[in-house]
């Protein structure tokens, strides 16, 4: 009976799948276009699969081992089984792998069921509760009906006798199996993941993340510009269907593994916001239908299933409730913890700038100081609504060199708005000296400098940000300089990564951009800077999101604080995994209230390091956490502990030395 | 807001906004006036409303781009009644005006750039023969042509007017304020551009204009022993000293008393 009936199990299945994977593909395609390499990218899967995916899942050794097991064994057996008993080649060689297929994919099966026992709070429940199981039944269904192929029970044993019975209930553990992983595949189920996780991949709307053989940096963070010269088209996204098709592709791939959730630090700190269920009700809204059925963890204080979408309606109602509300997508400070942190390589902040892009370009709607931050980029282009014509002001005495003097210099000192922030401007003040110190030649823009645009484009502002970058663009072409080196990560990056779409064949916008922890290690390197013996207490070293996951630069920070004698206390979340200060992303501006802020947490895990100081990098972090009130550890950035352990008298560089001593001077006593 | 109730009572109301092109404080750039701002956002919240924007001036781009400002709040057209640069646009709001025959005129109370006398609503009025009514806070309802209207004071203070339409009105600061402009809506908004002839300001051609200064202003030295003096020192309010209230007067009195105080002042001779 099993032999006429499992072929026919099998291509049921097979069929029903099919037809699943058709709707699903319908779903998508109801995204904006988006062109692809469509073969190309299909036959780069396994590398991006096995390369790039598993580098990500691999942070997790327990899942990764599972998953290469899990997958792994049901990849094998489900073509074999096809083979094997769909098309009957009773092959005993084949029957054996195909026991050993089973055998791996029981094992991680397990694995996986351990791993729910009970479930961490960032996995969901429902469905995935079962999937353990689901996996079991497959593995062991596959395993028993094999057993005869490979020659270990007799040929027709499920033929007679008590073997019907067991035939019957292999049977039914088999429809179980196939029903979970070849019919839920398509139709929604949790192994949903595999199949739009694969194509995901093949068509992902960042290809530059993945690696290829040549090696080299893989990293695509820089958002992309949305197109404003149609006049009667929709600005940013308003509906599900206004995303391309591949990022609903993408969201639709989400495996609901919750590590998103888990680095999340408006969700940590108790803000209407948690990336993954935002994912999942985007694949809520092109589908259709309401949140009910998501097991995961809610958005902080919003309970699951009072909100539904639709493909074309909107996302965030102007009045009431839709599929989400608009406080949950203006509390995320664009730290890209989320992004980082994926396995299936998701692009939660693109998603979440789109929509946000249609609530400030089409309906007005930026939040709290939000409106009025933007009226001053667009009017005084700087966020404080200072008069442009300011921005030296607090430089009166530093005499630096502007570049519509000296028209070139090797370095173009990028000050930022921090130039209109008390504390900032010490932090500048320490970087000018140690540049001196080293004789390095360097110039500012001055007055002719605007903001970066990084906030406008983080608040949904594309066209605030387009103008100012473009003003800043013909500017930057106006001079020649080799690199452009800037105490602000949010500049650094937009500078960096968001400029060059920009740019023109006349003005061209790539540029050498370089944090200034970066530039001071080079400078440290070539024996240009002299320190004192470090005699502070302990330090720690809290990475900026814009500098460390945004441009991959963990190293050279920390190499100037050993320079510097300092050994790190690191924090538990450094590096990739860095907490951000929640001062990205305009977060400060719109202002969502949540249970706890985000600084708060991060001195907390400043304070589990017992260190007595945390060197920062960024003038939002520095502002962020110097307002965490006190008990607490003391903030200085990379450049002010580089400036005070200044050896001044040490050889510097012959060049500009002479000049730059009585500025110098000056600095000291100042 | 009570949408529901306002809803029935409003019906049909037809309002004009009166706008400018404004100018930056700091930088001097083009934008939509922020009082000018303050009375669409007025209009906008009466329920119900027909709101027309008005402008009469000379449209070069960098003004329209600033008018858009005004679109993107959420209005599809702007009309735009096109005028040389000195030319005395009174007359020609006024025969638009007649021509259109709103309820109700909101506009700001002094614009931003130009003579920013802060005439133009009262020779308007006069020249319509409707009532004016200054700082307006809120227009509370509109029943039966007359509407109740909230006046700002000084500190805070309100006072409620019973106006009968048409009327014409003027916001300042003191109303709430505008709401962000959106750059899709200010983009696709449209005007309705039309040439009108220009009636030329004789005396304005006559007049010099430069840069207004800051005055600096005269230091309040305080002597204070505690922080309780400096705070109520910082805190009183500017002490006017002398003035009257009349109250149940004449006419004749009333103009009597002010005539007096403007020769005691110096302003009259
Ligand atoms: S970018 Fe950061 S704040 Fe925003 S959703 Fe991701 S983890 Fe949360
Ligand atoms: S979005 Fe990514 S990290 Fe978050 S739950 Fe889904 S698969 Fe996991």
């Amino acid at each position: 009976m099993l032999d006429t009936l499992l072929p026919v199990l099998l291509f049921t299945a097979l069929a029903l799948a099919a037809l699943g994977a058709v709707r699903r593909v319908r779903l998508w395609r109801q995204g904006r276009s988006s062109s692809v390499p469509v073969l190309k990218g299909l036959l780069r899967v396994p590398r991006r699969y096995l390369v790039d995916l598993h580098h990500v899942v691999e942070r997790d050794k327990y899942i990764s081992h599972t998953h290469v097991a899990t997958a792994g064994g049901f990849v094998l057996a489900a073509l074999l089984a096809i083979v094997v008993h769909g098309f009957g080649l009773q092959s005993a060689m084949l029957g054996w792998v195909l026991l050993a297929a089973t055998t791996s994919m029981f094992i991680g099966s397990l694995l996986v069921a351990k791993r729910r026992r009970p479930p961490p709070s960032r996995l969901s429940k429902g469905p995935w509760m079962r999937l353990p199981k689901s996996l079991m039944a497959f593995s062991i269904g596959m395993f028993v009906v094999t057993l005869p192929t490979a020659g270990i029970l007799p040929e027709g044993v499920f033929q007679q006798g008590l073997g019907w019975i067991a035939a019957l209930v292999l049977a039914a553990i088999i429809v179980w199996g196939l029903g979970e992983m070849f019919f839920g595949m398509t139709w929604g189920g949790p192994m949903k993941h595999a199949f739009a996780g694969a194509l995901h991949l093949a068509w992902h709307r960042r290809p530059e993340r993945f690696s290829d053989k040549t090696g080299g940096e893989h990293r695509s963070t820089g958002l992309k510009a949305l197109r404003l010269d149609e006049p009667d088209a929709k600005l940013g996204v308003e509906t599900p269907a206004d995303f391309t098709w591949n990022q609903l592709l993408g969201f639709d791939a989400c495996v609901q593994c919750g590590r998103c959730e888990a680095m999340c630090p408006a969700f940590a700190a108790g803000q209407p916001l948690n990336p993954k269920k935002l994912i999942q009700d985007m694949v809520v809204g092109m589908a259709g239908g309401s949140d009910a059925r998501y097991y995961g963890s809610p958005y902080p204080g919003k309970p699951v299933g009072e909100h539904a979408g639709s493909p074309f309606g909107p996302i965030v109602a102007r009045e009431g409730t839709s599929l989400v509300d608009a406080e949950t997508l203006w509390s995320c400070t664009t730290c890209r913890a989320c992004v980082e942190e994926c396995p299936m390589m998701i692009e939660h902040v693109d998603a979440i700038v789109d929509m946000r892009r249609f609530l400030t370009l089409e309906h007005g709607n930026t939040p709290n100081k939000g409106a009025e931050v933007l009226d001053n980029l667009i009017a005084t282009d700087n966020p404080g609504g200072f008069d442009p014509g300011s921005r030296l002001h607090w430089a009166a005495d530093l005499n630096l060199p502007l570049m519509a003097d000296k028209k070139e210099a090797d370095v173009l000192l990028w000050l930022g708005d921090g130039v209109f922030d008390m504390r900032n401007q010490r932090t500048l003040r320490a970087f000018i000296s140690v540049m001196r110190a080293a004789g390095v030649d360097f110039a500012v823009l001055g007055n002719e400098e605007r903001d970066s645009g990084d906030v406008a484009r983080r608040l949904g502002d594309e066209a605030t940000f387009q103008t100012l970058a473009r003003r800043n663009i013909k500017t930057l072409a106006q001079y020649r300089f080799s690199r452009i080196v800037t105490c602000d990560p949010h500049s650094f990056h937009v500078l960096k990564n968001e400029y060059g779409e920009l740019g023109t064949s006349e003005t061209p916008a790539t540029y050498h951009v370089q944090h200034h922890s970066t530039y001071i290690s080079e400078l440290v390197s070539a024996n240009k800077l002299s320190f004192k013996a470090w005699k502070g207490g302990s330090v720690t070293y809290h990475d900026p999101c814009y500098l460390g996951r945004y441009n991959g630069e963990y190293e050279a920070p920390r190499d100037v604080l050993k320079a510097l004698g300092i050994e790190i206390k690191e924090m538990a979340r450094s590096g990739y995994r860095s907490r951000c200060c929640g001062g990205g992303g305009g977060a400060p501006i719109t202002d969502i209230p949540g249970k706890q802020r985000i600084p708060d947490m991060r001195m907390e895990d400043v304070r589990d390091t017992g260190a007595d100081l945390v060197a920062v990098g960024c003038p939002q972090c520095t502002a962020m956490l110097e307002g965490v009130v006190e008990p607490r550890a003391e903030i200085k950035d990379i450049a002010e502990l580089v400036a005070d352990a200044l050896v001044i008298d040490a050889p510097v560089g012959k060049a500009d030395s002479t000049r730059a001593a009585p500025a110098l001077a000056l600095e000291e006593t100042s | 807001m009570p949408h529901d109730a306002n809803a029935r009572a409003n019906a049909g109301l037809n309002v004009a906004v009166l706008v400018s092109v404004g100018r930056h404080p700091l930088t001097a750039g083009t934008r939509r006036a922020d009082q000018d701002a303050r009375a669409v956002e007025m209009a906008l919240t009466l329920e119900n409303a027909a709101i027309s924007l008005l402008h009469a001036g000379p449209a070069d781009p960098e003004r329209q781009q600033a008018l858009r400002g005004y679109l993107g709040m959420g209005l599809d057209t702007l009309d735009l009644l096109e005028q040389s640069a000195d030319a005395d646009v009174i007359s020609v709001l006024e025969e638009e005006v007649r021509h259109r025959a709103p309820q109700l005129i909101l506009t700001g109370s002094r614009a931003e750039a130009g003579e920013a006398s802060g005439a133009l609503p009262f020779l308007l009025a006069e020249a319509l023969g409707w009532p004016i009514v200054t700082s307006l806070a809120a227009v509370e309802k509109v029943e039966n042509g007359t509407a109740v209207m909230l006046q700002a004071l000084p500190r805070g203070k309100r006072r409620r007017l019973r106006v009968r339409l048409p009327a014409l009105a003027t916001v300042d600061a003191s109303a709430p304020p505008a709401r962000q402009s959106a750059f899709g809506p200010a983009r696709r908004g449209k005007f309705e551009h039309q040439t009108r002839p220009s009636e030329v300001d004789e005396p304005l051609s006559g007049w010099q204009f430069q840069e207004a200064r800051k005055r600096p202003k005269r230091l309040k030295i305080v002597k204070a022993s505690s922080a309780r003096d400096r705070f109520k020192a910082a805190a009183a309010k500017a002490e006017g000293g002398g003035g009257q209230t009349l109250a149940d007067v004449t006419p004749e009195q009333g103009a009597e008393a002010i005539f007096k105080l403007l020769k005691e002042e110096g302003v009259l001779r």
